[in-house]
């Protein structure tokens, strides 16, 4: 991570936005440290053990309840077990068996006692069990903090950023009482449960700043910038106030956007562009609305039933979707099949030397039939509002529409066979994100209703630049005039078929300065996350199209990346500065 | 007593919800239930035992069944074994 010349502003990774201003406090995840000594009296020991239990049930039942109300059930299910272990007839019959025969202090028994399942678990190589032991540690630690009557969470107070080496699902949780402002920590990515419950409960986040424990302390004034993955400790006077002026600035403007919520997303002179939104959790689904969605432009269904170790069956999928199409109605929903493999975790463990060109996508589920059929099965079921579309990822032949389409038939017609009720005009799309789709949009995107273009993955492909490789993460380049160029082409080729939709989808198309490029473009649609939703629809209802068509063709002539950005940015600035303002001062 | 070996078929393996399904059914029984696998003798009333088992598909187990309700677990248990824990 790179470090600024101010020695009290650190950089991390920028895991979930905001801005925030509050006190530390570290949470320490030290091992709680046992000994082994002798007690007097058993009994005294086992009621203690007792107390620690109960005690252990209810913080975990309200962790339970929280987790179950805010992310749903299948998150909450390592909770359950977690208290089924605390009825564990077996492994709680021995502590206490122990405890009266060895009259060893309760902590260490319960240590001992689960520490051999731990060394056991330690032993297998199933990837899942090295999550396994740490959720045994969490209970664990739990039961020894209670029986030493550690109540640390109630001592803490309100509206703490909360700083730690990482954070378990249980510890992110545990924290919203305390109205948590914020996540500081030191290991995990962007993918780490911290990073993934921060953004789906719109909490400011920074992760991967490696030495925070050590260099904030306790009380420390915290300045957060999930956004920009950057903190602040104990900033000077002019530092503070700066950023407490672009805090009310950036609520005033928060609110002043809420007035578009029921608005379309149309320019001046009536081009309508469906402003989507992206869904990765179910908990989201209330910010897509109160952002004023029309509609989820993508529904990442690898992510929201990330919570389970396994792919949900048919009927699990067919409620799931189900439920997203009844509060969408009548918007869209369009339901993207499970995309796994490249950065996203496979079901199953498997090393590839080059996991970004290998087995991912479509190609991975066309290789698992049985798990295409029944999300494909489910997805019919719940289509009976007629406001679900299903597409597929990562296609990058003509041969993979095909058979994604004759695998949609045949789940069509056992449905129909089983006298199930489904909808029998679904609208089928593709992603397109590998270059060789891009070249080849028109014949593909024929063969289907829709299109999305991802840009995530367009980018990098087309360019050979992997950006998470901080070598050449510089050579990344949003706007190469070569991916202008492929959208521009994407477009024209998949509308030369009358009834095609263009969506895209990707972090491009919220970064607020590409906007009106890409409406030039032609694009039918923009997909983003939720919270950028307010800013992009201000921007579109400002534009005229027609000018953002001259913008467009002139950014089709540039040679650089820097002219285009230069073009996108006059563009910007000379028709609203008043938003350039907002958004891009500091 | 009575003993049966048993594979698992579901993809996912013996992960956390089938797990705790198994303690649960077997809670409903008076016999003593035991699962054996790879040399591990673990009580299958034991959550923290049976979430120890590292089952991938494929792999087989042997479960033992003592008293005096002994059949109907067996079955109850079995059942819910090849019904590959109802994920198929």
């Amino acid at each position: 991570m790179k470090e600024t010349e101010n020695f009290n502003i650190k950089s991390g990774i920028a895991a979930a936005p905001g801005l925030t201003i509050a006190r530390a406090y570290i949470f320490s995840k030290e091992k709680e440290v046992v000994n082994d000594s002798f007690i007097v009296d058993p009994d005294e020991a086992i009621r203690d053990l007792e107390e620690a239990l109960e005690k252990s049930r209810k913080e975990l039942e309200k962790v339970l309840a929280v987790t179950i109300d805010i992310l749903g059930k299948n998150r909450g299910l390592i909770f359950e077990a977690q208290i089924m272990i605390l009825d564990d007839p077996f492994l709680i019959g021995n502590i206490k068996k122990r405890i009266a025969e060895e009259k060893r202090n309760p902590e260490f028994t319960v240590d001992t006692e689960f520490s051999k399942y731990q060394k056991i678990m330690a032993r297998s190589e199933q990837p899942y069990m090295k999550e396994r032991i740490l959720d045994i540690e969490d209970i664990k630690n739990r039961i020894i903090k209670n029986i030493r009557k550690k109540k640390w969470v109630s001592r803490l107070s309100n509206d703490i950023i909360v700083i730690s080496e990482f954070l378990t699902p249980a510890d992110t949780v545990l924290f919203l009482k305390n109205n948590v402002q914020g996540y500081v920590t030191n290991s995990g990515g962007l993918t780490s449960h911290a990073a993934i419950l921060a953004r789906s409960l719109n909490i400011p986040a920074v992760v991967g700043l490696h030495n925070a424990t050590t260099i904030i302390k306790n009380d420390d004034l915290i300045i957060l910038d999930g956004s920009h993955g950057q903190v602040i400790i104990n900033p000077d006077q002019n530092t503070l106030e700066k950023y407490n002026k672009k805090i009310t600035r950036l609520q005033a403007y928060g609110e002043d956007l809420k007035k578009l919520r029921d608005e379309p997303a149309i320019t001046l002179d009536g081009r309508h562009v469906k402003l989507m939104a992206n869904l990765d959790l179910n908990k989201e689904f209330h910010f897509i609305t109160e952002n004023g969605a029309e509609g989820i432009g993508l529904v990442r269904t690898e992510q929201i039933f990330q919570g389970d170790d396994t792919f949900p069956g048919e009927e699990v999928q067919t409620a799931a979707y189900r439920k997203l199409a009844e509060m969408t109605y009548p918007n869209r929903v369009i339901i993207r099949a499970f995309d796994v493999g490249g950065d996203k975790m496979l079901p199953v463990d498997l090393k590839e030397p080059n996991p970004f060109l290998g087995w991912r996508g479509i190609r991975f589920l066309l290789d698992n039939p049985g798990l295409l059929k029944t999300q494909t099965r489910a997805v019919l079921r719940a289509a009976v509002f007629s406001n679900i579309y299903f597409m597929i990822p990562m296609v990058s032949s003509f041969r993979e529409i095909i058979a994604f389409k004759s695998i949609v038939n045949e789940c069509e017609n056992e449905l129909r066979n089983e006298g199930k009720e489904f909808y029998e005009g679904i609208k089928l799309g593709i992603m397109i994100e590998v270059p060789s789709a891009a070249v080849m949009a028109k014949e593909f995107a024929a063969e289907v209703n829709f299109v999305s273009i991802g840009t995530n993955d367009l980018i990098q492909y087309l360019l050979a630049v992997d950006r998470g490789n901080d070598i050449i993460s510089d050579q990344y380049q949003e706007f190469h005039p070569s991916v202008v160029r492929s959208l521009a082409h994407i477009i024209k080729e998949a509308k030369s078929n009358e009834q095609s939709f263009v969506s895209i989808c990707g972090e491009m198309a919220a970064d607020p300065l590409a906007v009106p490029l890409l409406v030039g473009l032609g694009l039918d649609s923009l997909s983003v996350s939720a919270s950028a939703i307010p800013n992009i629809k201000k921007i579109i209802r400002s534009l005229k199209y027609s000018e953002t068509i001259e913008l467009a063709s002139k950014c089709l002539e540039c040679k650089r990346e820097k002219e285009i950005r230069d073009e996108m940015r006059r563009f910007f600035m000379e028709k609203f500065p008043d938003i350039f303002e907002e958004l891009f001062s500091t | 007593m009575v003993t049966k070996e048993v594979a698992i078929i579901n993809d996912a393996g013996l992960h956390t919800r089938p797990a705790a399904t198994i303690v649960r059914l077997a809670a409903g029984f008076k016999s003593n239930f035991m699962i054996y696998k790879d040399g591990l003798s673990i009580n299958g009333k034991s959550i923290i035992g049976v979430m120890t088992l590292a089952a991938a598909k494929g792999s087989s187990l042997t479960l033992e069944f003592d008293g005096i309700d002994e059949n109907e677990a067996m079955t109850t248990i079995i059942g819910y074994f090849e019904r590959g824990f109802d994920e198929l």
